[in-house]
């Protein structure tokens, strides 16, 4: 064993890697090397650590210290009077916006505070390549208790007394698809992982598959104890290539631990993964559409019911959950159920995972308890808008769900009061943005994904998401009347009710929640053929046409 | 893996690779690693005191450097800090002095007065 005075950990996850964190990462190897240190300080690769605007980010342990934005510039430095002389580099500390001293270490920052982590554990703790470094922090403790002293409908139990519900968007209770899927006759049962994150704006089950591989795997093969099946596929974003390699790479390690394969800790129990991998398709994060990609079929969502657990992967009962929901499991088994309802709300127990992106000061990944306040996340843990703009609406669940104004950021985020306020917790997307762009020109841009990606299986999405399009289309070039808008309303009604899968159903809600609180952007399109904010150029050219 | 225990057996080793990470250890070993620290050998006593932690097998020490501190004439320095006890600085320290710090302080309690250049109290 290999005895350290100190672990420097550097950000590997993919918001890091876009900013150069591989550079840094072998200049601080080959320094550490050049000033013979290599004996005495290891240089430890993680998953996303959170504060991806800081990125590149490292922190040095014992001490803690977390240093930001570095550069390979930097390096010499860091390794010198950090790691020989002990001293900090101040000038790579982080500073809050508004604090008067730079912070040393990360649970001082307001970015951590206020943060829980559960599924996100051991993102930016350990090294995900190496298995024992999740075995040190309790790995497959959970997967061994629930086989060797568990039933699975003790499993089972603890699960849907924890009220876990899916993180995928929809928010069912993950105990009784579980449940379902295990009274369900079936001559073989699966475990499907959702690692297609397609939801624009998300990018959590990434980094949660980038950053700890093996607690998605461990609660995978708690599902499939629980179910009654012995196989599980993960159907991941092609584009994923981080994720897929440190997945394919904890497979392999956890095969060779026999913590996959056959009679798993000597119960008889047998469990295996393999990954198959999308090709871009955001329907094929529908289940059904999944499914029929992972067949080898074209993506498209079949008619429901027979329900995934009746009759899901190749006809068969299946549990498909998402991947965020898989990494609660180990953690639920392992402190119990009554540990798990006392985080988050009555309701939806538990924490939440969320990407910040837009005009926000700290764009990144962060876990909340479920049920605080959309202010909270925005201000006390975003830092609030960038270059001090005034925020204008958030949109919380990706480009499905809804925008939301100034007057509601006091809305308590989990399922039941975002779907009340006209939005979705959906993915855990949250998009801000600030009063230099156009509502109308961003519904645009919402109408114009769906219509891209309805999958054209059936009429009313196929049919719905253009004509949605044109209409908004229309009102950014000032060409809508009066009527437009009621035949908006119209279309959407029709489609909240008979598309085939969520993607069509879903499709409307986001114009529609811009039309319900920024009603008066639309009317100025509309009415004075004006765009407050001068951004449909459209409008503005036909206005100097007819001048 | 064929039971709890035996996974129980590989966390222990693994959690002991990675205690650093949980933070500062009750007792924390500071090595002088100035230049003339490095000039009078304090690599050579860093690497001796890693080495006989690791063969000991105690992790959760804290190993820190730090620069001169003025006392050049007595480099290398290492200092000994233990919870409730007086922080007990060693001068002229060599590799196997080193070792006999980690044997009798840092494991029996016993300072070893003949290399000890100064201590303060906590």
């Amino acid at each position: 064993m290999e005895f350290y005075r100190s672990h420097v950990l550097v950000c590997a996850g993919t918001n890091c890697s876009l900013k150069g964190n591989r550079a840094v990462r072998e200049a601080l190897v080959q320094e550490v090397a050049r000033r013979k240190l290599d004996r005495e300080v290891k240089v430890v690769e993680t998953g996303c650590f959170g504060l991806c605007e800081q990125g590149p980010t490292i922190v040095i342990y014992p001490e803690g210290v977390l240093y930001c934005q570095t550069t390979v510039a930097d390096i010499p430095e860091i390794v010198e009077t950090h790691l020989l002389k002990g001293r900090l580099v101040q000038r790579l500390l982080y500073k809050e916006p508004v604090a008067t001293k730079p912070v040393q270490t990360a649970p001082e920052l307001d970015y951590f505070k206020r943060q829980v982590r559960v599924v996100l554990r051991n993102c930016g703790l350990i090294n995900p390549e190496v298995v024992e470094e999740y075995l040190a922090q309790g790995g497959y403790q959970a997967l061994g208790k629930a086989l060797t002293t568990m039933s699975p409908d003790e499993v089972i139990a603890t699960i849907k007394n924890a009220k876990l519900r899916g993180r995928g968007g929809a928010g069912f209770p993950t105990g009784l698809k579980w449940e379902f899927a295990r009274k369900a006759a079936g001559s073989r049962k699966y475990i499907v992982g959702n690692a297609d994150e397609g939801e624009p704006g998300t990018f959590k089950d990434r980094l949660i598959l980038e950053g700890d591989p093996h607690s998605v795997l461990e609660g995978m093969a708690i599902a499939g104890y629980a179910v009654g099946a012995d196989y599980g596929y993960i159907y991941i974003r092609g584009e994923y290539t981080l994720s897929i390699k440190r997945l394919k790479l904890a497979i392999e390690q956890a095969r060779k631990l026999g913590l996959l394969g056959r009679d798993i800790f000597g119960s008889g129990f047998d469990f295996d993964v393999e990954i198959r991998t999308g090709a871009g398709a955001y329907v094929c994060g529908e289940e059904t559409a999944l499914f029929e990609s992972l067949e080898g079929g074209r993506g498209e969502p079949r008619v429901k019911p027979p329900y995934p657990t009746d009759a899901g992967l190749f006809g068969q009962p299946t549990s498909i959950n998402n991947v965020e929901t898989l990494a609660n499991v180990a953690p639920i088994i392992s402190r119990g159920a009554d540990w798990f309802r006392s985080l988050g709300t009555e309701r939806t127990p538990g924490t939440k995972v969320f990407t910040l992106t837009g005009d926000i000061v700290n764009e990144g990944l962060i876990e909340v308890p479920m049920g605080i306040t959309l202010r909270e996340v925005i201000y006390d843990i975003g830092g609030g808008t960038k270059d001090g703009k005034t925020f204008k609406m958030a949109q919380t669940g990706g480009t499905s769900g809804g925008c939301l104004p100034q007057e509601l950021l006091d809305v308590p985020m989990d399922y039941d009061n975002l779907a009340a306020a006209g939005s979705a917790l959906g993915s855990g997307a949250l998009l801000i943005m600030d009063d230099t762009h156009c509502i109308v020109d961003v519904a645009k841009c919402f109408a114009r994904f769906f219509e891209h990606e309805s999958c054209g299986k059936c009429v009313p999405c196929r049919e719905g998401t253009m004509r949605l399009y044109q209409l908004v289309d229309k009102i950014t070039r000032g060409e809508a009347d009066e009527g437009t808008i009621p035949l908006i309303t119209a279309l959407a009604e029709m489609m909240y009710k008979s598309p085939l899968c969520p993607l069509g159903q879903t499709a409307p809600l986001p114009i529609m929640s811009t039309l319900k609180y920024f009603r008066d952007e639309y009317d100025a399109h509309i009415n004075e053929k004006r765009c407050p904010t001068g951004t449909c150029k459209a409008i503005a050219a036909r206005v100097q046409v007819a001048d | 893996m064929k039971s709890l225990k035996e996974l129980d057996q590989i966390r222990e080793k693994a959690l002991e690779m990675t205690r650093v990470r949980q933070g500062q250890g009750l007792v924390k070993i500071v090595v002088g690693l100035g230049t003339c620290g490095i000039a009078a050998g304090a690599r050579d006593v860093m690497a001796a005191i890693l080495d006989e932690l690791s063969k000991r097998g105690l992790t959760s020490v804290t190993v820190s450097q730090t620069g001169c501190v003025g006392l050049c004439d007595q480099e290398p320095l290492v200092d000994v800090i233990k919870a409730g006890e007086p922080r007990v600085t060693y001068g002229r320290v060599t590799p196997e002095v080193a070792r006999k710090i980690i044997a009798q302080h840092v494991i029996n309690h016993q300072v070893l007065g003949e290399w000890v250049i100064a201590t303060k109290e906590a």
